[in-house]
Order: structure tokens, then C-alpha cells, then sequence
């Protein structure tokens, strides 16, 4: 956990509009995030933050806090605002992901992310095969080889608890806990050295929640892959995270060891939340 | 039809054209926008090939129309009929003698020189459509040249039914650089657009896209290292009348006797044949 960060993440900004002269003000009071003059939104404001290999990093916030749309900038579905991003298996973390050219971000998206979505619509052809689904991805990585791609889904299938016999069938054909199972076969096919998982669980029963959550942690342990996992469910964050960041209205207010911020939660915020968990 | 100008357009319509063509023939694959008019056929019959032909086709010119491997169908016929009109140029049914081909479904089984140019009716332009709905998108994937989607549905095909199913319109990729719809001609067809010694050029009227392969230039069907791309085969099977066997065949059933049996689709290739030999053509 000492070496250097496999991603790191420098003021990373987003908004969704123009800004005005008003809210570029640096002591502008905004309401929440966003601007009462101009209607600017700004969903993320200055994030860093560090991952480390093999490590799981938790994003807890309430609803509207940045954390989707944090995660679509680091996957390109979102055009950063102003920020930068290294990744250590990328040009050796000396080269801003954020501003390279469409062809080099899909590299890094096909080959060094994964992505599992809140709704499996956004992430799955829901009428192409289940086995297409998860090739898809290591044919956008380049492979040209249908045997090896067809014998690696199907490894990724068994692994993530689908029954081979079902690869041919498209998701749409399948409950909700099963589709997140082939979006993370999917995210994991191109053997991506990071995974990012925005809120994987929310929408399904309690019962089928545990079960994907066990998976997740099995293939962390198993795989070593370094994990992004977004929830506003504190529960989730604590059986999965080895830290955590706590994001108000598109900022970073709180860091830590996830135990520490149970525990002894600083920010006021933080603390109202941990405390109506209990 | 005296109250058309030459060729049906305006000499502004045919200069956009043309403009277009030669932007198509610049960058091979390439699919180029242009304003596609208003045509006395309907679209989706062939306008996007037969505004092409219109705006190219000089007083010397001779013409093939076909329409899936016949100078005879209706449509055919009427593109035909509305090209001599409005020019009085020949046409004729003899691929040996024409200057411009145009065609639905099929090139011709005679294989075309240099000197004559190949015009393909396209009624889907988009390799990608079926994976990407948006245009703006679609730009961009090209641009970027990210094919993945095009993998991906042969993919599913293999899946599916454990080989490529798709007969005709099988994409291509064109001069190591743009993935193509080479319009609905069969697998069969394919090999004939690499290295080409004529021009071929494609129109989507509906589509309002021009595209080109130029002469000569490399012309790959995709392929996955371990389903390489295979023509339609006609093993076992001879057209009836010519006892041709390397020619695209229809399979077609004889009412009376219910039997199966293969003709040349090429019909005026098949009639060209029986003339050789000199055996009268019975249907
Ligand atoms: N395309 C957009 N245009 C304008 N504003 C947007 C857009 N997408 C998101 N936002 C705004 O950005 C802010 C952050 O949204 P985001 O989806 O990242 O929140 P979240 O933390 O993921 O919330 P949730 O827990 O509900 O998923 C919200 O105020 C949202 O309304
Ligand atoms: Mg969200
Ligand atoms: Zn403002």
C-alpha cells in the first residue's frame, strides 16, 4: 500500500455549463453546487484522490454529490472540465490521461478500466448475446480470435456464478443480479488492472445484494484488481472498502481508512451520516 | 422529355455530385454527405446510384442498368428509360459494352476494365447503424477509426449461428483505413471490389451519402483470425442452362415438378454464354 498510486487524480473539475462571473468568484456562495445566476453545475469541484494496487477505495455521498459523474469522467462518458489523471500502467502515470486523443482514451478505457453501471442498460447490449457482451470488450482491446475470446467469457461466466449454458442468451432475458454478474464478466474480460463500480448494488434484494457483493470481494482478493466502488450506502462501503472519501456537493470533505471514518467521522456532515446508519 | 435539361439535373446538381464523387474517390471508404434531390423514382429505388449516373453520364456514354443480376426488371428498365430520355445515350444489356454500370445487388460476372465505372445502389451506407444509432456518434467512431462495433456484430453472428450469417452487404474494410457497407451484393461479389480496375462508386439517395473505391485500391472483408471469410458456395450445383459452376447461382423451384434447381443470376452474362455457343436461350 506504500508504492506509488496505480491512479492518481489532480483537481479534477466537472461542470455543466458556461460558469459566469458571478460563480467564478472563488468565495461564491452557490447553492449546493450550483450557481443561482448563471444555473451552472458544478458537479465535481477539485477532486484528488489516490488508488493503490490492489486496494478497494470507496465513494460515499448523498444523492447529487458528484460521484456518477466522477466516475464518468475517469471511464471518458464525460469530458473533464479542468484536472488531470495518471495511471501508472499508462506512459508510466507521466502523461495526463484526461487530454489525450479519442483513439488513446479508448486504449485506456478498453484495456486498463473496467466499468460496472448503477443500470445495466447503460452498460450491456441487452439484445446481444451475453457472451458478445463480455467479448466486446476484448474485441475493443484488439483481440481477433473468437475460440480465445469465447474460452475466456466463458471463464469470466463461471466465474462470476452464470451457467455457460446461458452465454447465448441476451441479458435482456436475465434478473437484475445477473445482469450486474455479465456487466462485471464484461468489465473484467479485458483483464483491466482497475474497475470502477458506480452503486453495482442499489435496486436489487438484500438477499441478491450479499451475493454480489461476496463476488465483488472474492474477485478483488483473488484478482488483486484496484477498485473504485461508488455507493450512498454506507453498509456497502463498509464490507467493501479499505478507504474511503466522503463527497458533499461535488467536493472531497472527509478522507480515510473506512474504520476511521466509521468510528471517529470528522466533518459534520460525515458524522450525520454515520450516526443515522446506526 | 425536352423540358428536362441533359441528364435529368441542373448543371448545379450534377457539379455537387461530382464534387462529392471526387471527395469519395479521395478518401477510399469515406462516406460523403451531399443534397440528394428529388427524383421522379422513389427513394429507396435506386436514386442515390441513378443521381450519381446522371451527373457523370456524357453523350458517348453507354449504359447497363441491372437490377439484382437482371437488365430486365421493372425498375431496371425505368431507370433506363429515364436516362435515355433525358440524354439519348445507348444502353445496352452487354456489360462488354458499357461505360457505366449501374446496379442493385450484384457486379457483373464479366469482369469490368479500367475504363468503365461501377455505380452501386446503397440503401444502408452505415456499417454501424445497427450498433449506433446516432450520426454524430457514428462520425466520430469512424474518425476515430473504432470498428469494434462491426467486430462485434459478426461476433454475435458466430455466436448465434456459429458463422457469419450475413449473406450480402458484408462489410469491409477499405485501404487500411474505412470500415464499408459495400452495398447488398452477395460475400460472392466482394473479392471483385479489391484491386479493381474500374472505379466503383456507391449512392445512398435515402442516406444522402456518396462514397468510392477507387482502381486498385485494397479491399478486405473482416474477418476473425479464426473464421476467415468465405464466399457463397455453390459445391455440387450448376446453373441448368449453362452447366456453369463458377458463377453466382439462384436456387429457384420449378412449379410443376417441385424440383430444385440454379441458374445464373447474371442473366445477360448466361445469355452472352448460350450465344457463344450458339444455343438458343429457352426459359
Ligand atoms: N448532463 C448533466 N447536465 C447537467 N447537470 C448534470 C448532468 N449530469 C449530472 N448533473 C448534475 O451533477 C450533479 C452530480 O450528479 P451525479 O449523478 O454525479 O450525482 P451522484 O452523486 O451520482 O448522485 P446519485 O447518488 O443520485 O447517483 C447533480 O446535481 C446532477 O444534477
Ligand atoms: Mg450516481
Ligand atoms: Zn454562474
Amino acid at each position: 500500500m506504500f508504492d506509488k498510486p496505480i491512479l492518481q487524480i489532480k483537481n479534477l473539475s466537472k461542470q455543466y455549463g458556461e460558469g459566469c462571473s458571478y460563480c467564478q468568484h472563488e468565495n461564491a456562495k452557490l447553492e449546493r453546487n450550483f450557481c443561482p445566476v448563471c444555473k451552472t453545475v458544478y458537479a465535481c469541484k477539485n477532486i484528488s484522490l489516490d488508488l493503490h494496487r490492489g486496494e478497494i477505495l470507496g465513494i460515499v455521498g448523498e444523492s447529487g454529490s458528484g460521484k456518477s459523474t466522477l466516475m464518468k469522467c475517469l471511464y471518458f462518458d464525460e469530458e473533464t472540465t479542468t484536472g488531470e489523471g495518471f495511471l501508472t500502467d499508462y506512459f508510466n502515470g507521466n502523461e495526463n490521461i484526461f487530454t489525450q486523443s479519442g483513439q488513446q482514451k479508448r486504449f485506456i478505457r478498453n484495456s486498463l478500466l473496467g466499468m460496472v453501471y448503477q443500470n445495466p442498460m447503460l452498460g450491456l447490449k441487452m439484445d446481444f448475446s451475453s457472451i458478445s457482451n463480455i467479448a466486446e470488450k476484448q474485441i475493443a482491446a484488439g483481440n481477433r480470435n473468437v475460440k480465445q475470446m469465447v474460452d475466456r467469457s466463458n471463464a469470466l461466466l463461471d466465474k462470476v456464478n452464470i451457467s455457460i449454458k446461458r452465454s447465448k442468451e441476451p441479458p435482456k432475458n436475465f434478473s437484475g443480479g445477473m445482469q450486474q454478474r455479465v456487466q462485471i464478466a464484461k468489465a473484467l474480460s479485458s483483464n483491466p488492472p482497475i474497475l470502477l463500480l458506480d452503486e453495482v448494488t442499489t435496486g436489487l434484494d438484500l438477499s441478491v445484494q450479499a451475493a454480489v457483493l461476496d463476488l465483488i470481494k472474492t474477485i478483488q482478493r483473488v484478482m488483486q484488481i484496484s477498485m473504485i466502488v461508488v455507493s450512498h450506502d454506507l453498509a456497502v462501503i463498509r464490507m467493501l472498502a479499505d478507504r474511503t472519501v466522503v463527497m458533499l456537493n461535488g467536493q472531497i470533505i472527509e478522507e480515510g481508512l473506512t474504520d476511521q471514518i466509521l468510528e471517529d467521522p470528522q466533518h459534520a456532515y460525515t458524522q450525520q451520516l454515520v450516526y443515522s446508519l446506526l | 422529355m425536352s423540358k428536362f435539361p441533359f441528364a435529368f439535373l441542373d448543371e448545379q446538381s450534377k457539379k455537387e455530385i461530382r464534387r462529392a464523387v471526387l471527395k469519395g474517390v479521395a478518401i477510399p471508404g469515406y462516406q460523403v454527405p451531399f443534397a440528394s434531390r428529388e427524383m421522379p423514382i422513389g427513394r429507396g429505388w435506386g436514386t442515390g446510384g441513378l443521381q450519381i449516373t446522371l451527373a457523370l453520364v456524357g453523350q458517348r456514354d453507354v449504359l447497363k442498368v441491372i437490377d439484382q443480376g437482371s437488365d430486365e426488371s421493372v425498375n431496371a428498365v425505368n431507370i433506363k428509360k429515364l436516362v435515355q430520355g433525358t440524354t439519348g445515350i445507348e444502353t445496352t444489356i452487354h456489360t462488354k459494352e458499357a461505360t457505366l454500370i449501374q446496379s442493385r445487388h450484384r457486379i457483373p460476372e464479366v469482369p469490368l476494365r479500367s475504363d468503365q465505372i461501377m455505380i452501386l445502389q446503397v440503401p444502408e451506407p452505415e456499417p454501424l447503424r445497427s450498433v449506433e444509432r446516432s450520426e454524430f456518434k457514428t462520425k466520430q467512431l469512424h474518425a476515430e477509426r473504432e470498428y469494434s462495433g462491426a467486430w462485434l456484430l459478426l461476433f454475435e453472428q458466430i455466436m448465434r449461428y456459429n458463422q457469419t450469417s450475413q449473406g450480402a452487404d458484408y462489410p469491409v474494410l477499405v485501404h487500411d483505413r474505412y470500415v464499408m457497407n459495400p452495398s447488398p451484393i452477395p460475400r460472392f461479389d466482394n473479392p471483385k471490389i479489391h484491386n479493381s480496375d474500374a472505379l466503383i462508386l456507391f449512392g445512398a439517395g435515402r442516406e444522402k451519402k456518396i462514397y468510392a473505391v477507387p482502381p486498385y485500391t485494397k479491399v478486405e472483408s473482416l474477418a476473425f483470425d479464426d473464421y476467415p471469410f468465405e464466399i457463397e458456395k455453390f459445391e455440387g450445383k450448376a446453373c441448368k442452362v449453362t452447366g456453369l459452376t463458377d458463377v453466382f447461382l439462384d436456387e429457384l423451384t420449378d412449379e410443376q415438378t417441385g424440383e430444385t434447381y440454379y441458374l445464373c443470376n447474371d442473366t445477360s452474362f448466361m445469355q452472352e454464354y448460350l450465344e457463344k455457343r450458339g444455343t438458343v436461350h429457352v426459359r
